[in-house]
């Protein structure tokens, strides 16, 4: 039993046309402070398999805890979760955005502004709590998000392409900020993703998910020369090139499965 | 240097355009009610049906000071603006509780249907029956004029709600009160206010056909009377000063509008 244990979860979508088979036999666990990437081409469920770390979706079968507890309808587990865009409230004040948590969970207090400004001053953003999401860049948005995110002391980071919508600069910075602030403060994450390189520099171990239903295919440890080093320099290292070539031949070879 | 004058010119370029649009829109005032006048004058239209801006003119000075004018006006202007706030009001209060509960919802679709294609107006008789013929039966029928309309309009708004914010609420263990709180309201505001717009003209009606209906006082009765009398002076002379409250309100919603939506 890991921190994250996911256990023969098995998802199925209803409509009143079909009953798709969203994911089958999911299986895995992830270790305290471990980085670990689902990748996996468009479509295969693996957002699905994050809403239901989550605790935001009951899976059809399976179960899944955190840290020796289930995750559905437990109002004590604080999970930390980062979308595809930053969705801050944009009539709310950076500051306001930021301890979002906070106030939902009426844990807001005297300390709430600290760590606010703590927090926003740890991802490079030092002054802006007055200010309105409007005001700032896309990958200054982000950054809050994150803010937003670790504000609540989550247990676990779960992460669904959050880099995506960023321009391409953008995104290395963040990647190597969000790589260092969950090493800092020694967060278990799970990052949803399509982006080989992205799931190489990022992560401990990469999880390849084969699509229509989503089923583990492959894991994938990424060598511990990769894992020390931050992701920026990770790319420009000799054995990524190596591993890049073996997923990348690994989801070609299912992508030809998946068209026979 | 040069870039200093361009944009000295361009501002007073900017100057110039908004007074010539002042300027036309005065001219228009102005030459409608000269044309008006003159018109009665010559007789080219009937000055017993449509008055004159001298005659209006001359009987607002003696119903201000007769000080009947300000009672009528006094108390319809108090009948619309507390018809238009429960109208809208009820109407959020309707959305919400349509949000809350989705069965519900599906269930009074039908339902709302049917009343909003209702003419409200058509149920005065029977509000006055009920409620009596005072000011209540107004007043109500200045809301319920509304509250249809607002209620489905608002629960669009509260449903198109981008719902990824509503993930970001749940990622927190929001309760449903807290999401719409937190997010379905406030990204619903320039919904809510544009219905309010619309509303300030349909709470005018509500009331003024309520006026007309209960006839005992109002610039509705005033307008209803003048008509029995066959004094269209009386008649005009209301109109116009119900354009000019309705334009007040207008202007009142918008500047909230300001205040509420700035941040967007």
């Amino acid at each position: 039993m890991g921190f994250l244990s996911v256990s023969n979860v098995h998802h199925t979508y209803f409509s009143s046309e079909a009953a798709t088979d969203a994911l089958q036999d999911i299986h895995f666990s992830v270790e305290k402070g471990e980085f670990v990437s689902i990748l996996g081409a468009s479509g295969c469920g693996k957002s699905t398999l994050l809403s239901i770390i989550a605790g935001l979706l009951t899976p059809t079968m399976g179960t899944v805890t955190i840290d020796g507890q289930p995750v559905i309808d437990n109002e004590q587990l604080s999970i930390g979760y980062m979308l595809q865009q930053d969705y801050l409230f944009p009539w709310k004040t950076i500051e306001e955005n930021v301890t979002l948590g906070l106030t939902i969970l009426q844990k807001k207090d005297e300390q709430s502004r600290e760590i606010a400004i703590q927090l926003l001053q740890d991802v490079g953003l030092p002054h802006v709590e007055k200010k309105f999401p409007r005001e700032l860049s896309g990958g200054m948005r982000q950054r809050v998000a994150l803010a937003r995110t670790l504000a609540v002391d989550p247990k676990i980071l779960l992460l669904d392409e959050p880099f995506s919508a960023l321009d391409y600069k953008s995104k290395l910075t963040l990647e190597d900020l969000v790589s260092k602030m969950l090493k800092d403060y020694s967060k278990t994450a799970v990052l949803v993703t399509h982006d080989i390189g992205e799931a190489i520099a990022m992560s401990d171990r990469i999880f390849l998910l084969s699509a229509k239903p989503g089923k583990l295919y492959k894991t994938f440890e990424v060598p511990q020369e990769l894992i020390e080093l931050p992701p920026f320099e990770t790319r420009s290292h000799a054995s990524y090139s190596t591993l890049f070539q073996l997923i990348w031949k690994e989801l070609e070879s299912l992508e030809h499965e998946n068209t026979l | 240097m040069s870039t200093k004058i361009l944009y000295e010119n361009y501002k007073k370029s900017l100057i110039n355009e908004k007074r010539k649009i002042r300027f036309f829109q005065l001219l228009i005032l102005v030459v409608f009610i000269s044309l008006w006048e003159i018109a009665s004058r010559s007789k080219w239209i009937d000055p017993l049906i449509f008055s004159s801006p001298q005659k209006i003119w001359s009987l607002f000075i003696e119903k201000i000071q007769d000080g009947t004018l300000i009672m009528h006006a006094n108390a319809t202007l108090f009948e619309t603006v507390l018809g238009f706030i429960i109208g809208t009001m009820l109407g959020t209060i309707l959305a919400a509780i349509l949000w809350w509960s989705p069965f519900f919802s599906k269930v009074v679709d039908p339902y709302l249907v049917v009343l909003n294609a209702m003419p409200k107006v058509a149920l005065g008789p029977i509000l006055i029956v009920v409620m009596g013929p005072g000011m209540t039966s107004i007043i109500t029928m200045g809301a319920i004029i509304s509250v249809i309309i607002s209620t489905i309009v608002i629960y669009t708004a509260f449903r198109e709600v981008d719902p990824n914010y509503l993930k970001v609420l749940q990622t927190f263990n929001a309760t449903r009160f807290q999401m719409f709180k937190e997010a379905i309201l406030p990204a619903s505001f320039p919904t809510i206010i544009s219905t309010l717009k619309v509303n300030v003209g349909l709470s005018w009606v509500g009331v003024i056909v309520g006026e007309f209906l209960v006839s005992s006082k109002g610039l509705g009765y005033l307008i209803i009377y003048g008509f029995q009398v066959f004094n269209f002076n009386l008649v005009l002379m209301s109109l116009m000063i119900i354009a000019i409250f309705a334009t007040i309100m207008y202007q009142l919603v918008e500047l909230l509008e300001r205040k509420l939506v700035k941040t967007r």
